[in-house]
């Protein structure tokens, strides 16, 4: 299911932040090609730039130096063109409208007729599993089914690429695991490409084709490691021996990227990049 | 509908006990009569002034009802223009604020010299400054309210300012411009029933209550409060229909539902 044409070259990239006097070295170096199909996390520790480096990608951010290509173009123009879908920590949904009428949003904005919009948003709803809450207001839903409204949503205008930021990092440890679940089914069945940023070991593994792991100050690229566990993923793949010795060859990669002042950052579970 | 009665009894009760005992305390402790008049007696004084007070309720109310459409318009535009630019808006704020803490009523003589004492015109232009800045301010607020996320989330699929407006900005904006008419509402009736204490047409709440007390008529005071109370109940439980319809999602209402 992967073609190599590649769906995102990160090339050179640096990014600095001024704040005042002082400068933050965010990004450095980073070169990175995302192939079409793959499901690829960014992992390390808080400000290592893995929201910064997803940011750039989707055009919210622009690189101090350095190109960002998305599907052979820039990636402002290819915001512009809207060929991805964004899916962040909270889900961003708008409280005076339906379930429906948030997926369609995209549309609306693409201006898509109404019939169409309603059509196209049915099919989202129906492939998270939320065909009788399209009715429902979001203050009515769980903080798992808000999420899974705002993955329909990104996914509504068909895009090739799906960046993740953090997007089940508010939820408890089970509906993550059920979420990663659906998630994998929703990517086998669109064929989309998704680069997911997050902070746990275990979720990584388990979604993923490839991990980057990243350190901080300067935030770079310290490793990239190929997740080989077999496909589908399932509960089952969960106690694979296999599975383990992926988890820890991540942990000992976060662990070598930065040294053991770092560590005790791992455990604080707020990232506050900026 | 018992439920609903059984509901809103323990307000009724309190209504009507809360007469009786006004009623029987005038009565018992044999209360000077412009002191406090006897709710049977200012009933009396409603029923025999009927059409005088329909009148001068219809000039108050329309004072009140003009101003406020100029200054909720006049609000409206200055923050939507302001709301846009953050530099005007820097600049504005700080004296709309201080403004907004300023005794508006006490520009009321003022304002009789510059559009006429008997000019209605006159009162609606307190009205229009007391109901300006409150709505002026809570839009802005409002307009500004969205964050960063949903800004970000409109970015990404390339929206236009105008679409961010229309379809962001504006809606997150709803709870804090009711919140500010629900004010002006109540603003409005007391800004025109105040206006008319420093002077103007004969026939209205204002002129009638200062000079029903004047000759010692009491009852015929409490009377044209009454009715300006009345009004301004009134205006503002419609404000409070149209909140319901325009935004049911609010956590305000949904509660209740």
């Amino acid at each position: 299911m992967t073609d190599r044409q590649p769906v995102v070259t990160v090339a050179g990239v640096d990014k600095t932040f001024r704040t005042g006097e002082a400068t933050t070295h965010a990004l450095s170096g980073i070169d990175l090609a995302i192939g079409g199909g793959e499901f690829v996390s960014l992992i390390g520790p808080s400000g290592c730039g893995k929201s910064t480096l997803l940011r750039l990608m989707g055009d919210l951010t622009q690189p101090s130096a350095g190109s960002v290509t998305i599907n052979g173009k820039p990636a402002a123009r290819a915001r512009r063109d809207r060929d991805y879908g964004m899916v962040f920590q909270a889900p961003v949904l708008f409280d005076w409208r339906s379930i429906q009428a948030n997926v369609e949003l995209p549309l609306e904005i693409l201006g898509l007729p109404a019939e169409a919009r309603r059509e196209r948003a049915r099919r989202m709803l129906e492939l998270v599993e939320l065909s009788d809450f399209g009715g429902h207001h979001p203050w009515q839903l769980s903080g798992g089914m808000q999420q899974r409204a705002a993955i329909a949503r990104a996914l509504t205008l068909e895009p090739k690429l799906l960046l993740m930021d953090e997007p089940f990092g508010a939820l408890d440890e089970m509906t993550r695991e059920r979420m990663n679940d659906e998630l994998l089914r929703v990517w086998e069945r669109t064929g989309t490409t998704v680069v997911f940023v997050t902070h746990s070991i275990p979720e990584a593994v388990f979604l993923s084709s490839r991990v980057v792991v990243m350190s901080a100050r300067p935030g770079r690229i310290t490793d990239v490691i190929e997740i080989d566990l077999p496909r589908p993923r399932t509960e089952a793949t969960r106690e694979l021996e296999r599975y383990f010795e992926l988890i820890t060859a991540v942990r000992e990669a976060l662990r070598a990227g930065h040294g053991p002042a770092a560590t005790a950052r791992e455990a604080t579970p707020a990232e506050g990049e900026p | 509908m018992s439920a609903r009665l059984r509901y809103y009894l323990p307000t009724i009760a309190v209504f009507v006990g809360g007469i009786a005992v006004w009623e029987a305390a005038v009565r018992g402790l044999q209360i000077q009569r412009f002191l406090l008049p006897a709710p049977s007696e200012i009933a009396g004084a409603l029923v025999g002034n009927w059409e005088e007070l329909l009148a001068a309720g219809r000039t108050t109310l329309i004072e009140a009802l003009g101003g406020f459409a100029i200054g909720l318009l006049a609000g409206l535009a200055v923050a939507f223009a302001t709301a846009r630019f953050a530099l005007a808006r820097g600049a504005l704020m700080p004296f709309a604020i201080a403004a907004n803490a300023i005794p508006i009523i006490a520009f009321a003589p003022i304002m009789n010299s510059w559009f006429g004492v008997t000019s209605p015109l006159s009162k609606m232009m307190i009205v229009a400054m007391l109901v300006f800045f409150p709505v002026m301010i809570n839009t802005v607020r409002g307009l500004t309210s969205a964050d960063a996320s949903t800004l970000e989330l409109m970015r990404s699929y390339a929206a236009s300012e105008v679409e961010i407006l229309r379809k962001v900005r504006v809606p997150a904006a709803l709870p804090y411009f009711f919140t500010a008419i629900k004010v002006g509402a109540t603003l409005s009736l007391i800004g025109a029933v105040v206006g008319e204490y420093f002077g103007g047409a004969t026939v209205a709440l204002g002129r009638m209550i200062v000079e029903s007390a004047s000759f010692l008529r009491f009852a015929e005071a409490w009377a044209a409060i009454i009715i300006a109370a009345a009004l301004g109940i009134g205006f503002y439980l419609i404000i409070i229909g149209i909140e319901r319809i325009v935004m049911p999602w609010h956590a305000s209402i949904r509660g209740t539902g």
